[in-house]
């Protein structure tokens, strides 16, 4: 058994590691995750029963089982990710990390970010400090979030929300809108997820902040 | 398009689905378990906490949730888009959870509209009297549940109007419509109200076809395609929720536009 003192001591010591992540990064993230899943996969289904390209998209990996179960699974697991997606986006900016995490994103900085990660010289040393690729990528992920979105209610109600889906091109064109922020989405996840388990620290980053 | 493949039939995984209902009911809750824990499984592989019908009753209790917030954002007198005769999908699909040459055959002779329920005068119409009300015409799209969607042109009357003459009591929760090949339908009030809400007895200004829904259909363009009766022989105006065809297998109440 350590006394009180000593625990504290011993916890002071180790602060110099500072949170990357505060709980409502992490929070939401997860959030997220579970809920962009769930999109994703019942989304698949609703694909399948007609498809805008010559593919569909296994069973076994889509979520609902038939049509209907889907459609079940698409409308709950929507609030999940647009209630949290709004409290991420919100508190993003309210608390400034948007600004300080994701701005600026210079060309130039590009440039050199992206020359140094295609000679695998792109360092990840401070995780609380994103490259330019990074910010790119996170801006951009959150922007397709946006349209998913809209392209999908523009979608679900074509006739009370009729502007909305006119802006996206038509009841037509707003699929394909909705189809290809989803292709965005599951390639950022490919790359997210496969940066995540290359820099193993990041993933315990997201997981207890540090 | 690919969409050919879907429209002349039903989906494969609707065709297995009406299979389905043709089981006993108890066989028929465990098929739609199934389908439901199918679904659970691919989501959470390994872990029982939430079994298949669990996660069905939270999803279902998030439709009817649905429902409601549907039922809220619902504009009653806001037109869906309306398009030219030249934006008319053709030729313009049979669509149903039959095959085309099971389509009812209706004897426009023999035919009558049967009213019930909260209305003054429940007098049932001929085809006749129904075609001598006032006429009107819409091009709307119609919007399958399935994701596609085709632009038709559609003649009959305003239901509003109708239900006005009739008597109904129009703050009644919803109208029941039912069919001859055996399909119901409950809308809500505010789309029976409507005032794209159609009585159809023509499709592209020729008598309603067989395929279409002879000798009368209801055009909602504020609706998914599933939830428009065709072929219909009755119509109640009522306080009870009597469900649907599709609705009771699982597709949501509302299903607005």
């Amino acid at each position: 058994m350590t006394d009180g003192a000593t625990t504290a001591e011993a916890m002071g010591e180790r602060r110099p590691a500072r949170t990357i992540h505060p709980a409502w990064v992490r929070i939401c993230h997860w959030i997220n995750a579970i809920a962009i899943l769930m999109m994703i996969g019942s989304g698949w289904q609703i694909y399948n029963a007609s498809p805008l390209f010559d593919f569909v998209f296994p069973s076994e990996i889509s979520l609902g089982g038939w049509l209907a179960g889907a459609l079940l699974w698409h409308f709950a697991a929507m609030w999940l990710l647009v209630v949290n997606g709004i409290v991420y986006v919100a508190l993003g900016i309210v608390t400034g990390r948007f600004r300080r995490k994701l701005l600026p994103i210079t060309p130039r900085d590009l440039a050199a970010d992206t020359k140094a990660a295609l000679t695998f010289k792109l360092l990840h040393d401070d995780l609380s400090h994103y490259n330019a690729i990074q910010k790119l990528l996170y801006v951009g992920i959150i922007l397709t979030g946006i349209v998913i979105v809209l392209s999908g209610v523009s979608i679900w109600k074509p006739v009370q929300v009729q502007e909305l889906t006119a802006f996206f091109g038509g009841y037509d064109t707003a699929r394909y809108v909705h189809f290809c922020a989803m292709a965005t989405i599951v390639a950022f996840l490919v790359i997210h997820v496969t940066l995540a388990l290359i820099v193993p620290r990041s993933l315990r980053a997201i997981v207890v902040g540090k | 398009m690919s969409r050919n493949k879907i429209i002349p039939g039903v989906d494969s995984r609707l065709l297995i689905k009406d299979a389905g209902r043709l089981m006993p009911d108890p066989m028929r809750r465990n098929f739609l378990r199934g389908a439901a824990s199918l679904g659970a499984l691919t989501m959470l592989t390994g872990c029982d906490i939430i079994d298949g019908p669990t996660a069905e009753n939270v999803l279902r209790k998030i439709s009817e949730f649905n429902d409601g917030v549907q039922a809220a954002i619902f504009q009653q007198n806001k037109l869906a888009p309306t398009y030219k005769e030249g934006d008319i999908t053709r030729p313009f699909p049979f669509n149903a959870y039959y095959s085309e040459d099971e389509a009812p055959v209706v004897d426009p002779n023999t035919w009558k509209l049967e009213i019930s329920g909260l209305v003054e005068n429940k007098k049932p119409w001929t085809l006749d009297e129904l075609h001598a009300l006032p006429e009107v015409s819409q091009i709307t799209r119609l919007v399958c549940v399935e994701g596609w969607s085709v632009i038709g042109s559609w003649q009959g009357a305003v239901l509003s109007d109708f239900l006005k003459r009739i008597g109904a009591d129009t703050r009644a929760k919803y109208v029941w419509f039912k069919c001859a090949e055996g399909y119901t339908n409950t809308i809500d009030m505010p789309t029976a109200l409507h005032p794209q809400t159609q009585m159809t007895f023509k499709f592209d200004n020729k008598l309603l076809p067989r395929a279409y829904g002879f000798p009368m259909r209801i055009r909602m363009p504020t609706k998914l395609g599933f939830k428009q009766p065709k072929y219909v022989v009755a119509m109640e105006v009522t306080n009870t929720d009597k469900g649907g065809y599709w609705e009771d297998q699982g597709y949501n109440w509302f299903s607005g536009l």
